[in-house]
């Protein structure tokens, strides 16, 4: 078992995919580390936010994921 | 009441908005407005994506808002998502109240929070490149006028 990251928006152009998995448990500083470069700087910026099964978290830098959980990674929002 | 619903397929909206007032016969007036694809600058087609375990759970949670914030019969929230063409509707919201100023208020507050405060993404394909579209500013402020 492993931790999903599910990229939405320009996250899953900077991805390369949509949908990536990672080795658990998965905290903040080893999410930049498995994500590295570019997109770890995009997901470091302050309009970026984390859902931890569909919970949004207040603060992402407290991600706690662990095997069978899905991470979703949501860049700023536009709709309508 | 309440109608919230996702869509993956092409709409119409005035026949929703036709069963929305004919389902709240005691409202005094419906307020109604549909947002659709603009063919102007190029646009040759848009793309909504969501994330299914928040974005109809914010819908929702939305529409209860409104319905908190105001006295009305009944609010509709109908979104797109997937790949649409222009002409096509991307948005209905509608309320329906004793008294039209309240369905006024409610119509523009859904549409404030889902243009810059719901779970959707947004591309936009011109001269067949896609690019991500974000809020203007003016969509923040417009946001912002109900904090």
């Amino acid at each position: 078992m492993a931790v999903t990251l599910v990229f939405l928006g320009r996250l899953a152009d900077l991805a390369g995919a949509p949908v990536r998995e990672a080795d658990a448990p998965l905290d903040w500083a080893g999410l930049l580390a498995v994500l590295g470069g570019e997109l770890a700087e995009a997901v470091s910026g302050a309009k970026v936010r984390l859902a931890v099964n569909g919970a949004l978290l207040a603060d992402k830098t407290a991600l706690a994921a662990g095997d069978g959980d899905e991470v979703a990674l949501l860049p700023p929002v536009s709709g309508g | 009441m309440k109608d919230v619903r996702l869509l993956e397929s092409a709409f119409a909206p005035g026949e929703a908005i036709e069963r929305f007032a004919q389902g709240h016969p005691d409202a005094g007036g419906v307020v109604s407005f549909a947002g659709q694809v603009r063919a102007a600058d190029g646009c040759e087609a848009l793309e909504l994506s969501h994330y299914a375990p928040l974005t109809l759970p914010g819908m929702d949670a939305l529409a209860d808002e409104a319905l908190a914030r105001w006295p009305l019969d009944g609010v509709m929230v109908v979104h797109r998502s997937g790949l649409m063409l222009p002409g096509e509707t991307i948005v209905l919201v509608a309320a329906a109240a004793r008294h039209r100023r309240d369905a006024f208020h409610a119509a523009d507050f859904l549409m404030d929070h889902l243009k810059s405060d719901a779970w959707f993404w947004k591309r936009e394909k011109r001269a067949g490149q896609w690019h991500w579209v974000e809020p203007r500013e003016a969509d923040y402020s417009d946001l912002a006028r109900w904090k």
